[in-house]
Formats: C-alpha cells, structure tokens, sequence
C-alpha cells in the first residue's frame, strides 16, 4: 500500500489501483454520511478530484492519487458510507483505476514514510 | 498553544483536556466536537443532556430610567410589556428592516434588560446599541461572565439538583439566583430544539460548574458542529448564514419577532418596509427543504424549480442526524415556499430532488407548563 500527503491510499493488484482514504483522514473527517463514487469508465489524472466524500461537518475532495481509467466504483458505500469510518482502509474504498503509469504508483510514499509524515503534522 | 488572533473563554483548558478539537469561530478558538463526535454529541443531547460552552457570545446589561422602551428604538419587540422575570427572542433591526444581529432580552431581576447576542456580532451590535440608544441606556458589556448551555430531556432534572428553583421557571422564563455555588443568570431557552437552560455565571466560576456539571453522568460536553445540527433540525436560522442584514424578519420567517403593538404603532426601523411585507408577502421567504437524494446541500448551493430555474439559494445545510437524510435552509419566491412544493438543490452541478416541508423538521420540546 502506497500513500499521498493528502492521506489516500492506494493498494496495487496487477495494473489495478484501489484507492481509499487513510484511517488518519477518516478519524479527522469524522461521521462520513454521503459518498460521490466517479462513474467507470471515467479517465482521471493524478491530483485531480475523485470522489467526494461528505461528513456531517463539511464535504471534501478526494484527490485520484496516480491517473488512469476507473473500471469500478465501490457502490456499497451508497447505501453504508460509514463504512469509510469502520474500514477505511479496507472495505471503504472508493474506487478501483486501471493505472496508467506504475512509475506514479512507485513514487508515493510507503507506510513507513507516511507514518512519518503523520508525525511532523 | 492556542492562535494569539484568537480570544479563548475560560473553559479553554477544559475542553482541551476533554478531548476537544479546536477551530476558529466568531474571533474564538472554540470546540467543533469532543472525543464522540458530532454525530454521537447530536444524538446525546436528543437523549440525555448536553453541555455547551458558548460564552464566545456577548452579554450585556441595559439600564437607565426606562431601558425597556428605549429598546424598543432598535428592535420590533414588545419590550416595555416584557413582565418580570420572562425573556422574549428578538432582532436588532437596521434602518431599512434588515436583522444586524438576533438575540435574548429578559428581566432576570429589577437591574435593568439582560440581553445575549451572538458573538460574531457583539462588537458591532453594541455600537450600534450606543449610537441609537444615546442618552437613553447604559450599556455594560458582562465581559467577565461566561455562559453555558444545558441542553435535552435530562437537562432540567440535572440542574434542579443543583438550583431547585430551576424546576419552577417555563420556557423563556429569566431568573436571577444563586446556585451551582456562585450567582447565575438563568434562563429556560437554548438554540437545539431541546428543553434547557442558557446559565451565565461569573467567567472565574465558569471552569468550576462546568466540572460539576459534567459530573452527572446524563450531561456530556457538546460541541459547535452538533449545536449546527441541532438548530437546524429545530429549524433556527443562524445568524451571518441563513440571516444577514439583507434580510427582514419577515423574509426570515420571524414574523413572530414583530409584536402586534409595535405593527400597530409602526414604530420599529424599516417598519414601511416589514408592515409591506407582512400585508403583501415578502419577495422571499426562508424554507425548510427535505433532500430526497444525493449529497447534502449545502450552504451557497442552489435552488431551482422543477423546470430546472434557479430560484433561491441555500443558506444552510447538512446530514440530519435524527432523519437520516440530509435537510436544508434556503431563501425562495413565496409562490414556491408552500409545504409540498417539489424543488430541486444543485450540489456539484447535479440537481437533487428537494421537498418544502413544515419547519421545524424535528418538534421542539420546550417546556411551556409545568
């Protein structure tokens, strides 16, 4: 798993990225109430806007970590977007894109390095 | 460490130590929310009994020969029928009828017109007071009292332990005493929708009640994200939001705030302007908007008719913890403020479907008899 200053993660399967935000981005986001998922088959650039996700307090982007096709959004968070709170890190995820470029992936920073990064904040 | 541009109230350390996350609000570095979370603070104060610190808003006492009637010379209230003991909602009204600010004016006791405006405002209302009410009114600024909101169902059996005479007082009922160890300025009122009491006590006690307070297991500390919540459920405008000085109380949907005296003596600043509205209808009128789909909406997003027209914007919004849906403020046309209009609210470009539905969206439970 692969992170960004932002606090999304990204785990890479083959050429497919799945991409989440952070326990640390869901602990500060609070009460996640309402995700906006991308449609399939929508290219995005790396550092463009994703998703959105919606606590009670505010609503905030999610920026595409590495650029690249979506081929699946995570529609169960439609009906249960407090799964982003219990698992963000996991059955939380907010889309799956077919990476263009695995030198972006390679870029990013690994657990330890994000650790670290959480430190200095 | 605290931001130097922000003033702190005496229970900074307080909600440090329990937790709080801090942000800037009204020029104060106030708690959006402790260790539950606004959800979980929402819920418990529907439940049991929530305790705010909100001493970033201004009190204020008014005195001179007749601080009743001169009162009267900024806002649309009946002040001068304001009996002993009771306290009325009002708004500070600018010359062409726009609210300057909302706020509380009650006679807690024989010194004078107690009154609490919100913070962000405070400064200027109290200029404008001065300017005004010139040679009229005194007005002293209680920068020394701190004051705190209880709030929800067990809010009035926690304090009658502590003030007995608290069980006596209704809602928007004023009273002076001592209690909590020190002397309050109490009032049976708040801004959730909940039964509760708004308790001023002096800024070097405040740490002390609020500690005790908090001792009770139904009471917990809640902070700004669910107070957010909670008036909008309860349907209260937020002033600098839904309200600015743009806005009549009519168009507010205040109309309660102009006393029926005071219609009659068309005597208030912008009175030609309110006594139009309230004989023709204002040319916007703030609503209460289910969101039927989607995102929240919120505020600056906008409002459109079924056609697809832009017709109003809303003022407030967000995720209705007691619904589980998202609902919203807004200002619209009359013709499409009427209970059951279907709209639509543009979040991100998308239109959502939207319902006009009967403020308040959740019942307040104030305590109007004993």
């Amino acid at each position: 798993m692969r992170f960004t200053k932002d606090h999304e993660w990204v785990a890479l399967d083959g050429d497919v990225a799945t991409i989440g935000i952070t326990a640390y981005a869901a602990e500060q986001l609070g009460d996640v109430v309402f995700v906006e998922t991308p449609e399939p088959g929508k290219t995005v650039k790396a550092g463009e806007g994703l998703a959105v996700v919606e606590s009670v307090k505010a609503a905030s982007d999610v920026y595409a970590p590495v650029s690249g096709e979506v081929i699946e959004a995570n529609e169960a968070l439609s009906g249960a977007p407090e799964t982003v709170n219990d698992q963000p890190e996991g059955a939380g995820w907010f889309a799956r894109v077919r990476l263009a470029d695995k030198a972006q992936y390679e870029s990013l920073m690994d657990r330890a390095a994000y650790d670290a990064f959480l430190e200095t904040l | 460490m605290s931001d130097p541009d922000l003033k702190i109230t005496p229970l900074y350390e307080a909600h440090l130590a329990a937790g709080a996350r801090m942000v800037p609000f009204a020029g104060y570095s106030m708690p959006v929310q402790y260790r539950d979370g606004v959800l979980k603070e929402h819920v418990w104060t529907r439940t049991h009994a929530g305790l705010f610190d909100v001493s970033h808003m201004g009190q204020a006492r008014l005195r001179g020969e007749n601080p009743f009637e001169a009162f009267q010379a900024v806002t649309p209230g009946d002040f001068v029928g304001l009996k002993p003991g009771k306290q009325r909602y009002s708004v500070l009204l600018n010359a062409s009828g726009g609210i300057i600010d909302d706020l509380m004016a009650a006679r807690p006791d024989a010194d004078g017109l107690f009154i609490v405006v919100n913070g962000a405002c405070k400064d200027n209302d109290f200029k404008v007071m001065a300017e005004q009410l010139a040679g009229r009114v005194e007005i002293e600024r209680l920068e020394n009292r701190a004051l705190l909101a209880l709030q929800g169902p067990e809010a009035a059996r926690v304090l009658a332990g502590h003030v007995p005479q608290a069980a006596s007082m209704v809602f928007m009922d004023s009273l002076s005493c001592e209690g909590l160890g020190t002397d309050l300025i109490l009032s049976r009122s708040g801004y959730t929708g909940e039964d509760g009491y708004e308790i001023s006590v002096p800024a070097d006690q405040a740490a002390r009640v609020w500690a005790l307070l908090l001792e009770d297991e139904r009471v917990r500390p809640i902070g700004l994200g669910a107070r957010d919540s909670l008036r909008l459920e309860a349907g209260l405008p937020l002033y600098g939001h839904d309200v600015d000085e743009s806005v009549s109380p009519i168009e507010a949907d205040l109309a309660f705030a102009v006393s029926p005296k005071r219609r009659l003596a068309a005597d208030f600043p912008g009175a030609a302007r309110i006594l139009a509205e309230l004989a023709d209808g204002p040319p916007r009128k703030r609503v209460a908007l289910k969101v039927l789909e989607g995102a929240p909406a919120r505020e600056g997003a906008e409002i459109a008719d079924a056609d697809g027209k832009v017709v109003g914007v809303i003022t407030s919004g967000g995720f209705s913890p007691s619904l589980s849906i998202p609902i919203a403020m807004g200002f619209v046309p009359p013709g499409l403020a009427g209970v059951g209009t279907a709209l639509k609210v543009i979040v991100r470009g998308k239109p959502q479907t939207a319902e006009v539905v009967a403020m308040p969206f959740v019942p307040h439970q104030y305590v109007r008899k004993l």
